[in-house]
């Protein structure tokens, strides 16, 4: 810093720790209820010291789901729906948006423009506000409670494409002359030059989108209505529509933690490209 | 910004856009189109034909007090959404930019919340604050305040605004922390050599060049809090009690879903629409700005 203020210093330290406190409070809290027994967390004030029913409530839930209430489904089976959405969609955006892009870049050809401004409207229409009509078309295609219909409509991606366009016009001319004098054609280049290349890029989207997917609440809700195909963000929702009466809430919360724990561990173990996602998919 | 060296091929670049035009067209225009046709049709009770009634359905919408309370409820949520969840985040960053031990530890855990879906911290919060079971509730009753958001909308309202602000105080974190970290040390060394205090330095200075990143939060904050709060109030309170958190996104889904009131529910999207493509638009402009800063 510029100068010495140890006052403002210590103030900086303390502010950040509330920040923290208040970040950690609830999901600590969560932790905490989801190691006891239902009794436990139901007593009103719970202790906030984690019990000794970590295994017990963690096997129940991933296996057997919560007896009560409505939803009977086991979460190991919604963690395996959740982790196929979110791989098919982040993946799948990588896939056709870098394609789309490439045919941007690297062509000339006609409606260019047309379908290169078709792709950035899409950006301004959010699954949100065509949430009847596009249930329709999916449901017209028979694709209810189906991977397909679970993924296919939330793959169409403008901000990848765009973040793939914006990097192919960063790569020197020099490497398509170079790759055409050696008698490549335009997939050889794309395999061998261009793919490697964007090795970053791809690394940064894919930490995005994989929250993104695995984060899914509406469309989900919307199209799945079957139990064995409820992404496990459905299925806690299933659990508590029940009342505080039958929620409970010990395997709730153990459900929670489950749900939270691959996205996060996504975001803390690859947070550098988490944040150069971030930065650059919002630019 | 073109490129000088093309491919030329006629069929390739079709095929290679192919996959994400059928589905932009399938799952985007199609749905939009549709959207957009039956919101100026009025089907019958049972759902077998419908007529066409031109802009009734808006006029409709606009004369419908329900709707407009809607409306009501989505500016006051998503202002204090942005406000609030700014001047937090803008705090902690400010904090952050300026120590120098643990700052990275910092920075860790208190981005993770990013990957926590909006449902789950809907679930998290609304245990917290359950009357019956939850901690924070408890707390809130043992100090005389008698807590039932089922009840109050007041409370209601205070539920899904901590939950929405909670988590997005980490992705505003990150965005303010990375623009104060681009502002130039030589002018903040300078205002301090000639004798600024530190308040002083951040309002004249870090402040104003920062102005492009808030303004972008900003942005985006108001579409976090029209669109994607939508799994928090579905967790939490679901609308209530009566319509006090019923939100725009959120009317459209209990119109269309539950009354099964296609027309209105179609008019309802085309006006959000036409909100996010002005929110869109807004940004873009903006964007061309920043280019040049």
């Amino acid at each position: 810093m510029v100068e010495r203020r140890p006052w403002l210093d210590i103030l900086a330290h303390v502010i950040l720790l509330c920040g923290v406190a208040l970040v950690a409070f609830p999901i600590y809290v969560t932790f905490v209820a989801s190691t006891q027994t239902a009794q436990e967390v139901a007593s009103a004030p719970m202790s906030l010291l984690p019990g000794s029913h970590f295994i017990e409530n963690y096997r129940q839930a991933l296996f057997a789901g919560s007896g009560g209430g409505s939803a009977g489904a086991p979460v190991g089976r919604m963690m395996y729906v959740s982790l196929i959405m979110a791989l098919a969609i982040s993946l799948g955006k990588i896939a056709i948006s870098l394609l789309s892009a490439f045919a941007v870049v690297y062509f000339r050809f006609p409606g260019r423009m047309f379908f290169f401004w078709m792709i950035f409207v899409t950006l301004m229409l959010p699954v949100e506000v065509r949430i009847a009509p596009t249930y329709k078309v999916v449901s017209d295609l028979g694709m209810l409670n189906s991977y397909a219909g679970l993924t296919l409509p939330l793959i169409a991606s403008a901000t990848a494409t765009f973040l793939f366009r914006q990097f192919f016009l960063t790569v020197p001319d020099e490497l398509v002359e170079a790759a055409r004098i050696d008698g490549a054609g335009p997939v050889r280049f794309f395999r061998d030059v261009l793919l490697p290349l964007s090795r970053t890029s791809i690394a940064a989207l894919f930490v995005i989108q994989f929250i993104y997917g695995w984060n899914q609440y509406l469309w989900p809700l919307l199209i799945t209505t079957q139990e064995d195909m409820y992404p496990v963000v459905i299925g806690i929702k299933r659990m508590i529509s029940g009342g505080d009466s039958v929620t409970e809430w010990n395997l709730t919360m153990a459900t929670a933690i489950l749900a939270m724990l691959p996205p996060a561990l996504v975001v803390i173990l690859m947070q550098k490209w988490f944040v150069k996602g971030l930065v650059d998919t919002e630019k | 910004m073109e490129k000088r060296v093309v491919f030329g091929h006629k069929l390739l670049p079709y095929l290679l856009l192919a996959p994400q035009l059928v589905i932009t067209v399938v799952f985007f225009f199609l749905p939009a189109g549709q959207a957009m046709w039956q919101s100026l049709r009025l089907e019958d009770a049972f759902g077998l034909s419908s007529e066409f009634v031109g802009l009734a359905n808006f006029a409709d919408l606009f004369h419908d007090d329900n709707y407009l309370d809607s409306f009501r409820v989505t500016a006051v949520f998503s202002v204090l959404v942005a406000g609030i969840g700014l001047a937090v985040s803008l705090l902690l960053a400010v904090m952050a930019d300026r120590v120098l031990r643990g700052a990275g530890l910092y920075k860790t855990l208190l981005i993770w919340p990013y990957a926590v879906a909006p449902a789950v911290v809907g679930v998290l919060w609304l245990f917290l604050f359950s009357p019956s079971v939850g901690i924070l509730a408890v707390a809130l009753n043992g100090m005389g305040v008698p807590w039932n958001p089922r009840l109050d909308s007041g409370q209601a309202l205070t539920l899904v605004l901590i939950a929405a602000i909670w988590k997005q105080i980490s992705y505003n974190f990150l965005f303010f922390l990375a623009g104060l970290q681009s502002i130039p040390r030589s002018l903040i060394e300078a205002a301090a050599i000639d004798g600024a205090s530190p308040a002083r330095r951040f309002w004249t200075i870090v402040f104003p060049l920062l102005s492009p990143t808030t303004f972008f939060l900003l942005v985006v904050n108001v579409i976090y809090a029209f669109f994607d709060t939508f799994a928090v109030i579905d967790t939490t309170t679901q609308g209530g009690p009566g319509r006090s958190t019923a939100i725009l996104v959120y009317k459209v889904y209990s119109d269309g879903f539950r009354g099964l009131n296609l027309g209105s529910s179609a008019a309802q999207s085309v006006v959000l629409m036409v909100i996010v493509i002005a929110l869109t638009v807004v940004q873009f402009r903006y964007i061309d700005r920043k280019v040049q800063y």
